[in-house]
C-alpha cells in the first residue's frame, strides 16, 4: 500500500538527480503533492509559483518550450479548472510537452467539499486535441508511468489520488504501454472497466463475482487517452455486456467514451460513477461505498445487471 | 540598421499590412498598426532571431501575446525571410495555415496565443529555464493595453520579480484604445509605471511612434539589473493611416477599395519622402 503521489515525487527526484533539465513546478503545494524533498534536494530544478495555477501552467509551458522536461503539480481540481486554457492553449494547443500531476484528484479531498473535486477532468481534457490523460491505479504503475513521461514529447495530464492505495500490480513484472488497457482477470459473463483508484475495486469485485461462478473480465483502462479502443471492442464482442467504474462524473468520462467506441455495435452499458449532483460529504472511501464505487457495489451492479 | 532605414522597414512593412488586411477582408489593422514599429525593430535590430537560427537554443524568444494583432506579425516574419510571400498571401482563405492568431504552424512562431493575458507567463518560464542553463538569450512579450485586464499577467509580473528575470522584457502597446473604446473608460489601467514598479519591474516609457525612442529604449535595456524590464510603448491606434488613427472602430476592420488605395498613397509618399 502506497500513495500514487508518493510514487510518482520519490520517483521524479530519483530521475531528477540524474538529469538536471527535469525540473518540477508547483502552486505552493509543495507538501500535498510531496514535493518537499525535491525542493530541498534540487533547489535548482525546483520552481515555487506561490498560489497562481495559471501562471504556473503557463511557466512551465515556457519551460518545457525551452527544453525542461516538466512537471507541473498540484491539486487536480485547480488544474483542470482555474488553469483550465492555459492547459488548453499552452500546453495542448501548443504542443508543449509538459506534464500535469493532479494530486488528490476526484472526490479523494472528500468532505472539503465540490471545490475541492475534480469529477470533470476526464470529460474536458479528451476534448482538447494533444492531450494525453492517464489515471495510474497503484504505485508500481504510477513509478513506471513517471519513467516513461520524462522523455515523453508530448503534454500530458496525470490524476491521482491522495490516500494510500492497495497494490493492484504485486511485483514490477508487467508491462505498460501508453493506450494500452491491462486485463487483470479473465472472463466471458461480462466486462468490467475501471481507470485510476477504480480498478483496485474492480479486481475484487471480479474476484468476488468468481467466487459466485460469474467470471468477469477485469480491465485496467489507466490510459484514457489515447484509450485501448480494440480492448473494448473486444471486450464487448466477447462478453456481451460491460460495467464501467469511475470516480468521475457519470457525464463524458470513462463510461461515456466507453459507449463512444461501442455507438455502431452497441452492447449494454452500466456506467457507475458520480450522478449529476455534488458529492456527498465524506471520505474518499464513504463517498465510494455511497456512490457504489467500491467492490460491493460493483458486485451489486454485476448481479442485476 | 541605421534609424532612417528601420522607419521605411516600417513603412514597407505597413504598405504590406495594408494589402495583406484588404485581400483577407480581415484583420486587427488598427492594433496591427499601432505595433509594427517596435515588431520591426524587434526583428530587424533588437532581437537575436533569423531563420537560420530558429531551431538554436540561444535564439532570442518573441510572444505575442495581444495575439489578435497577428498580421503585422506575418508581415515582419515575410520581411524577416520567415514566411514566404505565396504563403501570405493566402491569408484569409479556406485551409491556409494562416490563422488569425498566432500558430507553431508558421516558421518563427514560438507559441500560440490569442487568448489574452497568457504570454507573460510562457514568457517568465522561458527567461527562468535560460538562468537555469546560465544563458544569456533574452525573452521579449509584447501585450496590448487593453489586455492588462486579465488577472493572469499579474501573478506573471510577481514570478519575474521573484526570480529577478533581468533577461525578460515585456512591452505594452500603449495605444489607449480597445474594442469597446478608451482604455480608462472600458476599464482603467491608470498609471502603468507605478502599477508595475509596485511589483518590482523594471519600467521606461518610450514613443513607440517614433523609431529613435525605440531603438534608444531597448539600446537601454540594462540586462544584469536583476529586475525585469517593462516598456511602455506609447502608440496612435491605426498609425500611419490618417483615417484609421485614435478611431475605436479600426480595432478590426477592413478598409474598402477607395480607403485602401487612400492608405497605400499616404505610405507610398512617406516612403518616397524618406527615401528622397
Amino acid at each position: 500500500m502506497k500513495a500514487c503521489r508518493k510514487s510518482f515525487t520519490e520517483t521524479l527526484l530519483e530521475l531528477a538527480k540524474k538529469d538536471d533539465q527535469i525540473v518540477a513546478v508547483t502552486t505552493d503545494a509543495r507538501g500535498s503533492v510531496t514535493l518537499g524533498d525535491f525542493a530541498k534536494e534540487l533547489p535548482a530544478q525546483f520552481v515555487e509559483c506561490g498560489i497562481a495555477e495559471q501562471d504556473a501552467v503557463g511557466i512551465a509551458a515556457g519551460l518545457a518550450h525551452s527544453g525542461k522536461k516538466t512537471f507541473v503539480c498540484g491539486p487536480a481540481c485547480f488544474y483542470v479548472a482555474r488553469s483550465l486554457e492555459q492547459v488548453k492553449v499552452d500546453l495542448a494547443y501548443s504542443k508543449n510537452p509538459a506534464k500535469i500531476l493532479g494530486v488528490s484528484g476526484g472526490v479523494a479531498y472528500g468532505a472539503l467539499g465540490a471545490t475541492h473535486h475534480s469529477l470533470h477532468d476526464i470529460a474536458v481534457l479528451r476534448c482538447f486535441p494533444g492531450m494525453n490523460i492517464c489515471l495510474p491505479c497503484d504505485a508500481r504503475q504510477t513509478e513506471k508511468l513517471v519513467k516513461f513521461l520524462v522523455d515523453f514529447p508530448e503534454p500530458a495530464y496525470v490524476r491521482v489520488g491522495r490516500a494510500a492505495v492497495p497494490d493492484v500490480y504485486e511485483d514490477d513484472n508487467f508491462t505498460f504501454e501508453i493506450g494500452k488497457a491491462y486485463t487483470l482477470l479473465e472472463g466471458n459473463d461480462l466486462t468490467i472497466i475501471g481507470a485510476g483508484e477504480t480498478v483496485y475495486h474492480c479486481l475484487e469485485a471480479g474476484k468476488q463475482l468468481a467466487a459466485k461462478g460469474i467470471h468477469a473480465r477485469v480491465l485496467d483502462m489507466s490510459w484514457i487517452k489515447p484509450c485501448d479502443e480494440e480492448a473494448v471492442r473486444k471486450a464487448a464482442a466477447e462478453t456481451g455486456k460491460i460495467i464501467t467504474v469511475e470516480e468521475h462524473s457519470k457525464f463524458g468520462g470513462l463510461g461515456a467514451m466507453v459507449c463512444e467506441i461501442l455507438s455502431e455495435n452497441p452492447v449494454p452499458v452500466r456506467i457507475l460513477g458520480i450522478p449529476d449532483e455534488n458529492a456527498v460529504h465524506g471520505t474518499n472511501k464513504e463517498i465510494f461505498h455511497h456512490y457504489g464505487l467500491d467492490a460491493e457495489g460493483i458486485v451489486k451492479a454485476a448481479e442485476n445487471f | 540598421m541605421q534609424t532612417k532605414e528601420l522607419t521605411i522597414s516600417a513603412e514597407k512593412n505597413r504598405k504590406r499590412l495594408m494589402e495583406v488586411v484588404y485581400n483577407a477582408k480581415a484583420g486587427h489593422i488598427g492594433g496591427d498598426l499601432s505595433c509594427l514599429n517596435v515588431l520591426t525593430a524587434l526583428y530587424a535590430e533588437v532581437m537575436n532571431i533569423s531563420p537560420a537560427l530558429k531551431d538554436s537554443p540561444l535564439r532570442d524568444r518573441f510572444i505575442l501575446s495581444k495575439g489578435h494583432c497577428v498580421e503585422s506579425l506575418y508581415v515582419v516574419l515575410e520581411s524577416k525571410g520567415f514566411l514566404k510571400p505565396e504563403v501570405l498571401d493566402t491569408l484569409g482563405q479556406f485551409d491556409s495555415i494562416l490563422s488569425g492568431h498566432p500558430t507553431i504552424d508558421v516558421e518563427g512562431i514560438e507559441v500560440n496565443s490569442g487568448a489574452l493575458g497568457h504570454g507573460l507567463s510562457i514568457g517568465v518560464g522561458m527567461a527562468i529555464a535560460a538562468k537555469m542553463n546560465k544563458e544569456s538569450w533574452r525573452t521579449f512579450v509584447l501585450m496590448g493595453d487593453g489586455e492588462q485586464g486579465e488577472g493572469s499577467i499579474y501573478e506573471a509580473a510577481m514570478a519575474g520579480n521573484q526570480y529577478k528575470l533581468d533577461n525578460l522584457v515585456a512591452i505594452i502597446d500603449r495605444n489607449h484604445l480597445q474594442i469597446s473604446g478608451n482604455t480608462e473608460d472600458v476599464m482603467a489601467i491608470n498609471d502603468i509605471t507605478a502599477r508595475w514598479g509596485a511589483f518590482g519591474w523594471d519600467v521606461v516609457t518610450m514613443n513607440g511612434d517614433d523609431m529613435q525612442s525605440i531603438v534608444d529604449t531597448f539600446a537601454n535595456i540594462d540586462y544584469t539589473n536583476g529586475k525585469p524590464h517593462l516598456i511602455i510603448s506609447e502608440t496612435t491606434k491605426g498609425k500611419g493611416v490618417s483615417f484609421m488613427e485614435n478611431i475605436a472602430s479600426w480595432h478590426h476592420g477592413v478598409p474598402t477599395e477607395e480607403q485602401y488605395l487612400q492608405a497605400v498613397k499616404e505610405i507610398e509618399e512617406r516612403i518616397a519622402t524618406l527615401e528622397a
